[in-house]
């Protein structure tokens, strides 16, 4: 248990580079608008392929959720593209209420999210992301964990009616989930069943729970893992059946723990079945300049994290 | 309406209504009786300045989106005649929302391409408020349309001189419009926004000079408050319900509008 096939590393913004590239050649409706970052987007198949349903639209991302939004207008399903700072807090009135309260079908594809972007620093480093967008009501928020899931959320996205956040990165990781895998938007992937500690994890983390669940296993402390690929619609079930089982839980997030999914995984456990949660996240603080180990290290994102929040969720239950 | 709820924006209601007018009944090709968002075929209206809902929900009822008698409801719990916009509601006749300013020009861009991409030979039309320009995303909006020489589109600008703080000369100088529109690769034609006649000529003009490669640009001189001596050419009617005597006083010198609903 817990052993994968790595089938290579590479970056999630790869698979949605793919996954979008597939999209072009099966559904006709889908148009692709980027700020001035096609390469970083890995947008360029997808633009030397449908020149014509490719929209450049400059360092001017506010007029680009617009513009997305007018697609919609005309049955297009249109896919944006930029860093992820980019796409939610410089633009979140023109999402508000161009694309959330109106009801848009705009998919907002998010690349360098996260500590992991390096050296460019906290000004790029958005960990605030998840929270603005999962607050915006009817808004789906996806944050998949590699290659493989990142191109097959962007593929089921399209099939999918409505606004939607789709957030990933520029590391390279693991690519451990199946190559032909489906996608159920909202569902949990039960990647390991235990019954001491539930470890639920969502994007870049769920490699490292991995790494982490294999150690705690080792040492004896069974774990159930859950990957959260959709923070919202949250898989509420999922995660209390789990919690129901271990009485002790801990969340994993490239994120702010403020208002991402381990702000959302306690809140729906204080309802359904109060128990000891820990969180694994950054805290209430900006990055910095360094590489992407180095920041995950000392923004307390590793493995040897997740299983010290493991051990402490499974103390409190006594 | 306005003073049904003692709230809303009458000023710049008054100073467009003869361009929602032209625009609804001479002007654009609209299937009111069967609406549908995505408006294939059709001509397309976006109210960038969403605040003056009133003038566009009375236009829309009465070119026959929704019953006059739906207008009693405006800015009520529960109605579709939200204060500002939105297609959330479902009225019909709306397909964004908008209220926050500067926002309306890039959706109708988007869906004038969609338009092209559709191979759909409508036009699109916008309205924008002169204090919206001050806006940002206005001119990154502007820039796009002629860079990618969206010219099935054919805005407007209510240029009544006025804004909430007071004449827009004063809060937040425009400067030369027509020389910055110009300068962003757009046609600027100009009208009397408050004469049937000459709105009439300039939409024909603008109508003739789409598919040229380049977007056209209205500006539209206006008076806030056109048609009501009190509301006159000042911006303290922005966003202000008249009283009960102001209203009878409105109504007796605009007659054809009493009994509406």
């Amino acid at each position: 248990m817990l052993e994968f096939t790595i089938h290579n590393n590479n970056d999630t913004r790869s698979g949605f580079g793919e996954g979008l590239h597939e999209l072009g050649k099966s559904n006709p409706k889908v148009v692709a608008l980027c700020a001035d970052l096609i390469g970083s987007l890995k947008m360029d198949a997808f633009k030397k392929d449908f020149p014509e349903r490719f929209f450049q639209v400059g360092i001017a991302e506010a007029n680009m959720m617009g513009v997305a939004a007018g697609l919609t207008i005309g049955d297009k399903i249109p896919f944006t593209g930029t860093f992820a700072n980019f796409s939610t807090g410089r633009v979140y009135d023109q999402i508000r209420q161009s694309i959330a309260y109106s009801g848009k079908n705009v998919k907002i594809c998010a690349s360098h999210a996260g500590l992991t972007l390096g050296e460019d620093g906290a000004t790029h480093q958005i960990l605030e992301d998840i929270g603005m967008m999962a607050m915006l009501p009817h808004m789906t928020v996806i944050n998949p964990c590699d290659f493989h899931q990142t191109k097959a959320a962007t593929i089921a996205l399209a099939d999918h009616h409505g606004p939607a956040y789709l957030r990933f990165g520029r590391p390279k990781v693991p690519c451990f989930t199946a190559p032909d895998q489906k996608f159920e938007i909202g569902k949990a992937w039960h990647i390991h069943a235990g019954t001491d500690v539930t470890i639920i994890a969502t994007g870049h983390l769920v490699w490292k729970a991995v790494e982490a669940a294999r150690i705690l296993e080792a040492e004896g402390i069974s774990v159930d893992l859950i990957n959260i690929h959709t923070i919202k619609p949250l898989d509420v079930q999922a995660i209390v059946t789990s919690a129901a089982q271990t009485g002790a839980v801990v969340t994993a997030e490239e994120h702010q723990i403020i208002g991402g999914l381990g702000s959302m995984v306690a809140q729906a456990l204080s309802q359904h079945h109060p128990c000891p949660v820990e969180h694994v996240g950054v805290n209430d603080s900006f990055g910095e300049s360094g590489t992407p180990d180095q920041l995950m290290q000392k923004y307390g994102l590793e493995k040897e994290n997740i299983i010290a929040a493991a051990k402490k969720a499974i103390a409190r239950k006594k | 309406m306005v003073h049904a709820v003692n709230s809303g924006h009458p000023g710049g209601s008054l100073g467009c209504t003869d361009y929602i007018v032209s625009l609804y009944f001479s002007h654009m090709k609209v299937n009111a009786d069967q609406w549908n968002m995505d408006g294939i075929g059709e001509d397309l209206f976006f109210l960038s300045n969403g605040h003056i809902s009133p003038v566009w929900y009375s236009v829309l009822s009465r070119r026959g989106y929704f019953p006059v008698s739906e207008l009693s409801t405006f800015r009520k719990l529960n109605t579709r005649l939200q204060g500002h916009p939105t297609t959330h509601e479902g009225l019909p006749g709306v397909r964004i929302a908008s209220g926050s300013l500067g926002q309306g020009l890039s959706v109708a861009l988007g869906a004038a391409q969609a338009k092209k991409l559709n191979n759909d030979k409508g036009l699109v039309f916008t309205l924008h408020g002169d204090g919206e320009l001050q806006e940002g995303q206005i001119w990154e909006a502007a820039m796009y349309a002629a860079h990618h020489k969206v010219d099935n589109l054919i805005s407007a600008i209510d240029v009544n001189g006025q804004q909430i703080d007071g004449p827009t000369e004063k809060v937040m100088s425009l400067g030369n419009l027509r020389a910055k529109w110009e300068a962003f690769g757009w046609t600027v034609l100009e009208m009397d926004g408050n004469d049937m006649d000459a709105i009439d000529t300039t939409f024909n003009q603008a109508k003739s000079m789409t598919g040229q490669g380049k977007p056209i640009m209205i500006l539209m001189k206006t008076e806030m408050g056109k048609g009501v001596d009190f509301m006159e050419g000042t911006h303290k009617w922005h966003g202000v319900a008249p009283n009960d005597a102001e209203l009878a006083n409105a109504l007796s010198q605009l007659e054809e509008t009493l009994g509406d609903y």
